[in-house]
């Protein structure tokens, strides 16, 4: 597994109790919940998920939207702090949208995370090879070169370009900007059957209650 | 058959069922008003459009049918934001249609123009901005669809005036809605069933919690089979009054704040709750550290983002209710639970509502004994009554006996104070062979009495019972209770009602005497027209017993006794 990928386990993945804290009652407490949602592309539909969130005090940590492999709908990645009952809400919040068509919620499945950032450091001439050391080691890419900076692409998990903008900031951070992560599960189920049948996904919650939504 | 927007609009609400709507013109809704003439529906002119939306709120509670308002751009709209709001957190299907300037301005801040469906979204279950005519007829059917679906709520469609305008072909089969991610129509697992069924027959001391929910679904008659062959006594909501008959030996009455004292009490010692069709208010469950601390509870609800949100459930049947205790009912097993019906029926005897119901006539006038006598009055006839928000809203819900559901029609969720003239109006639009009387108080009333020019107008026999007590008279407990009684801003200089009624031609007394109760309301019942009541009732009257913003249920303010002996003296 490549460093700093997000270690996700099978569908019946136990979180590492060390990635989250449990409160007194004995449950996960807030967490960073990731969410894959698909809406109709139309306009104001992120105003109204977004919207959603601010009105209920849901405190988005990223959220990004881009079109999908069907022109009609488009696909959000938001990350949120949420704990468990209130993911479960956010989830079903989303779906009283009514351009939302579904809503996965991956955060214990397994997936593939990613975020770009492009990081502009100085680099002057001494330096210049150290920070080019250093970005082969994190495989992030030189995108453009001038005469005293170097501008650096990375893609992967959050931690991973955390990583990487922790060992560049002593030569000198001049900009940076992330796109906030996107995320697909892994393995060849896709949504295709939920969006194109209109079949209902089954939501079961890990304790004391289920329902469907 | 091309058609124009404006005429697409008509046909659209007359094919969807409308016969009514509640609406106030102006310059952007000026093409749709135009094509009215040459439609069907009845259109009420409100005074203003806030009256509107509750209008067409009250229209849909009393009938169960989409309410509809119409109202020009920029302010008309927002005058709109308070109905639309109180129709949102009560679950009240109504259909908004608002004019907005033309497509090319949009942005513009051209005249009158506000972004209204920017202004609602949080506030509606779904709004639409339509800029084309040919948009309009499947936009129409979607907003149509999705207020009356599900759980019920406001839908707001924003209709450009080139929209209104614009010429298209009109096929109203071609102009399905299409949603493809709305849901409205979910269904428990057998599972969960079969977890329900287990906490129900196991449980010693269950109590049902009825909401609006069985009202909306039409559950009436399930919901008393479940209470009568499972043994099981009913607490209801606000909203939920009238869905469970007053009279009905399992009825306990409205819990909560201002319920009575063995209504919170039987929740706080159940061990188990069953909601049917209610979403766990504050107002409802007091502080959730302490609320049923030993009961197991089962959420029936329909929508599954309430599952959770207040009150933490072992089993969430989510769907129709009425669906769901079809499922129910046959797999529910008869148990004996007389010693826990018994032990509520040894608290019933502990009633603050008594006290003051069963007064002598003293020469005070109290609230209670106006909405007690009235309920007496009209408890065989076929009655409506529309309540504003305050202590007169408690009493009513106290005093009168709802038996039959739709009886009643409050703002709950919202609290919207100025809602009960207007709603009374829908109410009796949509109901005109029901009597409807409106209960209100002297600060409700005088926010939306310009409405009483739309009774005159469109001639409804509508009965205002103004409980006059010269205060905002709950703003005026809290302060009594929490402040000190440091009244300030709630004594109410107030106009002679009487005379204001009069000046628009209705019928109008002024009542001072327990004695002239009963007399008013028989003489207002024989008239044929609209009339008003001022009711000068005691000023510092309080709504007992309560439980404090944050308290505990079982932790009742109650009625100190001297208030009663003062009475009883004199």
């Amino acid at each position: 597994m490549e460093k700093g990928e997000l270690k996700l386990g099978s569908s019946n993945f136990q979180f590492p109790v060390s990635l989250a804290t449990i409160s007194a009652e004995g449950r996960y407490d807030d967490m960073m919940n990731t969410f894959v949602v698909y809406v109709e592309n139309k306009p104001g539909v992120l105003t109204r998920v977004a919207s959603l969130f601010r009105r209920r005090a849901f405190n988005i940590d990223s959220l990004t939207v881009g079109r999908t492999e069907k022109p009609d709908v488009s696909r959000m990645t938001i990350t949120v702090d949420a704990d468990h009952d209130q993911a479960k809400r956010i989830e079903a919040n989303l779906y009283k949208l009514v351009n939302v068509l579904l809503v996965e919620n991956i955060t214990h499945s397994p997936a593939i995370v990613r975020d770009l950032a492009m990081i502009k450091v100085a680099a002057t001439h001494e330096a210049r090879s150290h920070v080019l050391e250093l970005a082969g080691v994190f495989r992030a890419r030189v995108v453009d070169v001038a005469a005293d900076s170097l501008t650096i692409e990375i893609t992967g998990a959050e931690d991973k370009i955390d990583g990487l903008l922790d060992v560049l900031r002593p030569y000198g951070v001049l900009e940076m900007v992330r796109t906030g992560i996107v995320a697909m599960r892994r393995g060849a189920k896709s949504p295709e059957t939920a969006l194109g049948t209109n079949a209902l996904p089954q939501v079961t919650a890990d304790d004391d209650v289920s329902y469907s939504v | 058959m091309t058609k124009t927007g404006a005429q697409i609009l008509w046909e659209c609400l007359e094919r969807e069922g409308v016969q009514h709507v509640f609406g106030y013109p102006g310059g952007a809704i000026l093409p749709a008003y135009d094509a009215l003439k040459y439609s069907k529906i009845h259109h009420v002119l409100v005074r203003h459009e806030q009256g509107a939306t509750h209008m067409a709120d009250g229209y849909a509670r009393a009938s169960g049918q989409v309410g509809v308002a119409v109202a020009t751009s920029g302010p008309g709209a927002t005058n709109m934001v308070t109905g639309i709001a109180t129709a949102m957190l009560d679950s009240s299907p109504i259909v908004c249609i608002t004019g907005q300037v033309g497509s090319k301005l949009i942005g513009s801040d051209a005249f009158q123009e506000t972004d209204i469906t920017g202004i609602t979204l949080p506030i509606t279950k779904h709004n639409y901005l339509v800029t084309q005519a040919k948009d309009l007829a499947r936009t129409l059917r979607e907003a149509f669809y999705v207020a009356r679906s599900g759980r019920p709520g406001p839908v707001l469609v924003d209709i450009t005036k080139d929209a209104q305008q614009g010429s298209c072909e009109f096929d109203w089969e071609a102009a399905k809605p299409q949603l493809p991610g709305y849901r409205p129509d979910l269904s428990p697992a057998p599972k969960e069933y079969k977890e329900a069924l287990e906490l129900i027959h196991n449980a010693k001391r269950p109590v049902i919690l009825a909401g609006h929910g069985i009202i909306v679904s039409g559950a009436m008659q399930e919901v008393r089979d479940l209470a009568e062959r499972a043994g099981i006594p009913v607490a209801l909501t606000l909203l939920g009054l009238g869905a469970f008959p007053a009279s009905h030996p399992l009825n306990l009455g409205m819990m909560g704040m201002h319920g009575e004292a063995w209504v919170n009490n039987a929740i706080q010692e159940a061990d188990l709750l069953l909601a049917l069709g209610m979403r766990f208010d504050d107002r409802v469950t007091g502080t959730l550290k302490t609320y049923a601390p030993n009961a197991k509870k089962i959420h029936v609800e329909i929508d599954p983002s309430e599952i959770n949100k207040n009150v933490k459930v072992n089993v969430a049947l989510v769907g129709d209710l009425r669906e769901i205790l079809h499922e129910l009912l046959p797999r529910i097993e008869t148990v004996n639970r007389s010693e826990w019906l018994d032990s509520i029926d040894r608290l019933k005897g502990d009633s603050a509502v008594r006290d003051i119901q069963n007064l002598p006539d003293s020469g005070h006038l109290y609230a209670a004994h106006v909405i007690n006598d009235l309920w007496r009055e009209t408890r065989n006839g076929n009655t409506v009554v529309v309540t504003d928000v305050g202590q007169h809203q408690m009493w009513e819900a106290q005093y009168y006996k709802h038996d039959q559901p739709r009886s009643l029609i409050t703002s709950g969720g919202l609290g919207t104070m100025g809602f009960a003239l207007p709603a009374a109006i829908g109410a009796k639009v949509a109901r005109p062979d029901t009597e409807v009387w409106v209960i209100v108080g002297d600060g409700g009333f005088q926010m939306t009495m310009s409405e009483l020019a739309t009774v005159v107008q469109e001639n409804l026999k509508i009965h205002v019972a103004i409980i006059n007590n010269g205060y905002l008279g709950m703003v005026r407990q809290w302060q009594e209770f929490f402040y000190e009684r440091n009244y300030q801003a709630t004594p109410l200089l107030n106009p002679n009602f009487a005379k204001l009624a009069e000046a628009y031609g209705i019928r109008a007394n002024t009542i001072t005497k327990r004695s002239q109760v009963v007399p008013a309301v028989q003489s207002a019942r024989e008239h044929p027209g609209p009339v008003v009541i001022d009711f000068k009732v005691e000023q510092e009257d309080t709504v007992y017993p309560m439980v404090a913003a944050g308290a505990s249920l079982q932790d009742m303010i109650r009625r100190p006794n001297p208030l009663v002996e003062t009475a009883e003296d004199e």
